[in-house]
């Protein structure tokens, strides 16, 4: 690990402004320091924000969760509010990584955590992520775990988080503490940016911005879900995932709130999709024109052909899980 | 940097360079060997600690990031003398082959009882609102973080049930 300086941010305007000063925050660390110890991640300064004021889940006046940055991954799973009202992310929380690392992870952490992808990792190998302009080794290599959807030539890199995905489903806004102290919200979906030609760019955060606390709507009517298919049965990340959350009036699909992982370069939604599914009636024909939307530009690059025909079979699972009774 | 921690009841200044883990400082200055480094990447759980409480990767986190902070090792949950009912219980179930894992095992397995207790559910559960049950499938979920590569799973399943039932 490369030497680097550490200070114990004194507030959250403290740790903005260090940040903005070029320093690089610090949570959970369970991926950060994962890649520092690897050096390809390494930054000359680090700012530890643990002991900020942002580890409390809070119900808004309107029936909204407010989740501070600094809410462990098992806190939020097991918070009794999540698991009654908005049980797909309490399931893509405990579907995801070990007991020991969701204890230290942190909801902000979780956002931004860095791909998986192995070429990223491997410092010897062509990484326009890692070093921009290096090419993309996975590309022709081994890319079975990787995304088939919004990748670019110059990088074809998923993002990790399976919390991110229910998170997307749920309708989530981030809530950011600018350097200058003003204090925005973006919907999650627009946290992140695509690869593009600049893969190293992965979200819209500008240095000093802090990630605070992540808004939920009030809870939505409807059954939700959380599938996750992946290698192992446990502690593995996703190969696919859906996040849904399915609302039925009459006999027909009255709201599809879907989110993908294990996809794309980020958490994934098609309004398309869902604006497909709407008004109609369940039925496999009717699931299987949805997928034909989800996945009409999906690319595999040989290792990961797979993950189109198990994109389509695991929406269609979820679809059938979801309006199954209705059906019945 | 300055961290001062308690470790098993004991308090500790440490002023080391700020990359050393938590991990190395309970291992290398602290001279607490029962911790294990493994993959050091927070993949295999051999440096399992208690930080107030809760269970985590030793070798994923900086020492200088728990002043204040209290751990548990392994050390701290018994000894040849006075062991814990899951320490004894390995050893009575014969839950490992080389030993290398076991203290991770032993000290994931001591907050993930406690975990269960609490309520808190997990991937296998299948409903979460009602409260989990230990079971050899909720065990072997719960301990997924902590690999054993001589594979003594179904025996150190067992003993973790034993001790699960005994308090039951």
């Amino acid at each position: 690990m490369k030497a680097f300086d550490y200070i114990r941010a004194q507030g959250v305007e403290d740790a903005a402004r260090q940040a903005a000063e070029g320093a690089t925050f610090i949570a959970g660390g369970t991926n950060l320091l994962d890649l520092m110890k690897l050096e390809v991640m390494a930054p000359d300064r680090l700012v530890d924000i643990n002991r900020l004021d942002l580890a409390g889940i809070e119900e808004e006046p309107e029936g909204g969760l407010r989740i501070g940055a600094l809410v462990t991954n098992s806190d939020l799973a097991n918070d009794a509010r999540v698991r009654r009202d908005r049980p797909v992310l309490s399931r893509a929380l405990l579907a995801g990584a070990s007991g020991q690392l969701r204890n230290k992870a942190t909801t902000g952490g979780n956002l931004l955590q860095r791909t998986r992808c192995l070429y990223f990792y491997d410092r010897d190998m062509a990484c326009n992520k890692r070093r921009p302009g290096s090419g993309c080794a996975a590309q022709g290599g081994v890319n079975r775990i990787l995304a088939i959807l919004g990748t670019s030539e110059h990088c074809i890199a998923t993002h990790p988080s399976d919390m991110a995905v229910a998170m997307l489903a749920l309708g989530a806004r981030v809530e950011i503490r600018t350097a200058a102290g003003e204090t925005r919200l973006l919907a999650l979906d627009d946290l992140y940016l695509l690869p593009g030609d600049r893969p190293d760019r992965e979200t819209v955060l500008a240095p000093g911005d802090l990630i605070t606390a992540v808004l939920l709507p009030p809870p939505a009517p409807g059954r939700q879900t959380y599938r996750k298919v992946r290698d192992r049965a446990s502690y593995a990340f996703a190969l696919v995932s859906v996040a849904g959350i399915v609302e039925m009036a009459g006999g027909r699909i009255a709201r599809a709130d879907l989110a993908f992982g294990g996809l794309a370069p980020k958490p994934w939604r098609d309004p398309r999709v869902e604006e497909a599914l709407r008004g109609r009636q369940p039925s496999p024909d009717l699931f299987q024109a949805a997928a034909d939307i989800l996945l009409a530009e999906a690319r595999g690059h040989g290792a990961n052909d797979f993950k189109i025909p198990l994109a389509r079979r695991t929406l269609v699972s979820v679809l059938q899980e979801l309006t199954a009774e209705a059906q019945a | 940097m300055q961290t001062t921690l308690t470790v098993n009841g004991q308090a500790h200044g440490l002023d080391l360079d700020p990359r050393t883990t938590l991990l190395d400082a309970l291992r290398h200055h602290l001279e607490l060997t029962g911790s294990k480094k493994g993959c050091d990447h927070g993949q295999c759980g051999a440096c399992t600690v208690m930080v107030n409480g809760r269970r985590i990767n030793a070798c994923l986190t900086l020492l200088c990031m728990h002043d204040g902070d209290e751990v548990t090792t392994i050390e701290g949950l018994g000894g040849t003398g006075a062991p814990s009912a899951l320490q004894e219980a390995f050893v009575r179930e014969d839950g490992f082959q080389c030993g290398y894992c076991t203290p991770g095992q032993i000290c994931s397995a001591t907050a993930m009882l406690d975990e269960i207790a609490a309520g808190w559910p997990s991937h296998v559960t299948d409903d979460l609102e009602t409260a989990p049950v230990a079971s050899i499938g909720e065990i072997s979920e719960r301990m997924s973080g902590n690999l054993c590569r001589c594979s003594a799973y179904p025996n150190i399943v067992a003993a973790i049930l034993k001790v699960a039932e005994a308090r039951k």
